[in-house]
């Protein structure tokens, strides 16, 4: 294709192929201390619908390995979210390496804190701000659960921030690199982070799960048990791979479930999650 | 990378592939995963000496070519649990009785849909027991393609299942009843082969004589070069077991009025696969270079290639599809509704 970047992510490697030349500019500069990559796993492949709309009106289909037949075509101005998405697709159609948790991750001393939750539910942005404080940012969408050692590996893929996340982000990381403010896409305003470097530089360490937690944010703080059954349910509801992976993934997933403590949290705001967390981890994990 | 004949060459000497650099093997792999080889290729280079990357992500295509498998025997179970009460032969056909019978053409194959094969005049009880007993539904309610797939097709219109997402294509038989040649389903039927609970495979003859107008009789070749392994895989097979397999295939092609589209299936294999075919068999056509042509249309980014040789033979497809004043009809109300 006319442009072209390959970059690894944890343990994937992405070939990028654009129509255009701005997705790819924007992605080798916001992924420019990532490791590169020869051979890829994955292709992805931001293509014009039609010749005439690589000039007019630019809109790129966003097509690859694995594609949504069904997935509408994005302004060129919102490239960069288009190459995203196509990642995030291959990884969740095509990766059977590890076991797929949706979910964001960050690490301490070797253990690591997993979240999952509906989109919504502020997963992606405590996340994030945790990787700011005392903690390394492991993955802000994906959880890779190993399925012989039980290992979460890290997946550190740009932090996807959205709508009031965006804000409040630049306030607490005032010196982190963030991409072009993508306005009026399909879930409101994205704008991207770069991981603080940590979270790349040690990409490829991996972290024994120590505690789950289900975050829920817009409600009074409040933290609630919930059964092992309703945990494994809502898991590989969060998996996109359970299923394929056969009996190997339910043995992964019930190992995970058995061994893992995991929590409901309800929160308003940053500080109150923060403290949730804090208090839960010298608590359980 | 303008062609896919990397991939072909892949398949047919697996040693090959160790004078591949990093570009060529993304090139191979994302090849053969648009071309719905990569299982098939994956299970090809096994025990093959490749760089760790290359390895982890053939580990990969295996596992997924393995619950492919699984899936794919499960919705026949599926199927034949729904059709308990069916009094009738259900052939399984393509990919679920290739696996089903344990088949060279099952090892790493992708399989999408089931594909099953009932007598014509009780294919309204199979519709019914599918729909009441076995959860499947349409998967959309147009009056025009409904019609038209009842009156004109092989099969009936595609059911999917409401819970697995699943879909069921129920035969008749092998090509649309418009088309020219008018195989004899009711025989392929009779002779089926047994493979217990009540379902059956095609003859080793029959399975080829689908398989080829498969690839040449129906459809725009889209799927061309994993169609095209399937016929080498039967044919290699096949005519290692028995020394008469060629005579009888030959025989039976006849009967079914698919001798010319099993010749091309066959030179194409040969030139392609390397498949071992008679002599008799092997005299080129001087359209095989542009069946080639379409079969390798794709390049290392996983896109179709060649837009004009595509273009020919998707019309070509309709063409073989429906007499002229029938598909000016056909393409009339499609343009109207579209």
């Amino acid at each position: 294709m006319r442009h072209e970047f390959h970059v690894r992510v944890g343990p994937a490697a992405f070939r990028i192929g654009s129509d255009w030349r701005a997705p790819i500019d924007q992605m080798r500069a916001l992924y420019a201390d990532y490791p590169a990559a020869d051979f890829t796993d994955f292709t992805v492949r931001l293509e014009a619908a039609r010749f005439l709309r690589r000039f007019l009106r630019p809109s790129a289909a966003i097509n690859g390995d694995y594609r949504l037949p069904d997935a509408a075509p994005l302004p060129l101005g919102q490239g960069l979210l288009a190459a995203e998405m196509g990642m995030n697709l291959q990884m969740a159609l095509g990766w059977r390496r590890q076991l797929i948790l949706h979910a964001s991750a960050v690490e301490r001393e070797g253990r690591a804190l997993i979240m999952t939750g509906a989109s919504g539910s502020g997963k992606s942005t405590l996340s994030a701000m945790l990787g700011q404080k005392n903690w390394r940012f492991m993955g802000d969408e994906f959880a890779l659960i190993d399925m012989v050692s039980g290992d979460a590996v890290p997946y550190p893929r740009l932090i996807s921030l959205k709508n009031e996340a965006i804000a409040a982000m630049q306030k607490h990381a005032p010196d982190a690199r963030f991409g072009p403010l993508m306005q009026g896409t399909p879930k409101g305003d994205i704008r991207h982070m770069v991981p603080p470097a940590p979270a790349i530089v040690r990409m490829q360490a991996r972290a024994k799960p120590a505690l789950l937690l289900f975050p829920r944010f817009g409600y009074e703080p409040a933290v609630r048990e919930i059964d092992a059954g309703e945990v494994f349910m809502r898991l590989t509801q969060a998996s996109t791979n359970y299923v394929a992976l056969g009996e190997a993934g339910f043995e992964a997933l019930t190992r995970f479930v058995q061994n893992i403590p995991a929590r409901a949290i309800d929160y308003q705001s940053g500080e109150q999650a923060e403290a949730l967390v804090n208090q839960l981890w010298d608590q359980l994990a | 990378m303008k062609d896919a004949a990397i991939l072909v060459r892949a398949l047919r000497d697996p040693a090959s592939t160790t004078a591949l650099d990093s570009g060529g093997w993304t090139a191979l792999l994302t090849l053969a995963r648009a071309e719905l080889l990569l299982g098939t290729l994956a299970r090809r280079l096994e025990g093959i000496d490749l760089p760790q990357p290359i390895q982890a992500a053939l580990i990969d295509a295996r596992l997924n070519a393995e619950y492919q498998r699984r899936s794919a025997l499960w919705e026949a179970d599926c199927a034949r649990r729904a059709l308990t009460e069916f009094d009738g032969g259900i052939v399984l056909m393509k990919g679920t009785a290739y696996v089903a019978a344990g088949l060279k053409a099952g090892e790493g194959r992708h399989i999408g849909d089931l594909d099953i094969m009932v007598a014509h005049k009780a294919i309204a009880g199979a519709e019914r027991l599918l729909l009441t007993q076995g959860g499947w539904e349409w998967v959309k309610e147009d009056a025009y393609d409904d019609a038209y797939y009842r009156d004109h097709m092989h099969e009936l219109p595609p059911m999917i299942h409401k819970e697995r997402d699943r879909m069921i294509d129920v035969h008749h038989t092998i090509l649309p009843m418009t088309a020219r040649p008018q195989p004899d389903a009711a025989a392929m039927l009779d002779d089926a082969i047994d493979i217990g609970n009540g379902l059956s495979i095609f003859a080793p003859e029959d399975m080829v004589c689908h398989c080829a107008a498969h690839l040449i009789a129906d459809g725009d070749l889209t799927g061309g070069l994993r169609n095209l392994w399937d016929m080498h895989c039967l044919l290699s097979e096949f005519s290692a077991q028995d020394t008469q397999f060629w005579a009888q295939l030959a025989a039976r092609s006849r009967h079914h009025q698919l001798q010319p589209a099993v010749q091309r299936a066959a030179r194409l294999s040969a030139r392609l696969y390397g498949t071992s075919i008679p002599q008799s068999w092997a005299k080129a056509h001087w359209h095989d270079s542009l069946f080639i042509r379409r079969i390798l249309a794709r390049d290392g980014w996983g896109r179709g290639s060649a837009p004009l040789t595509r273009l020919l033979f998707y019309i070509r497809s309709h063409w073989l599809r429906m007499p002229p004043l029938m598909l000016a009809r056909h393409l009339w109300t499609k343009w109207r509704k579209a």
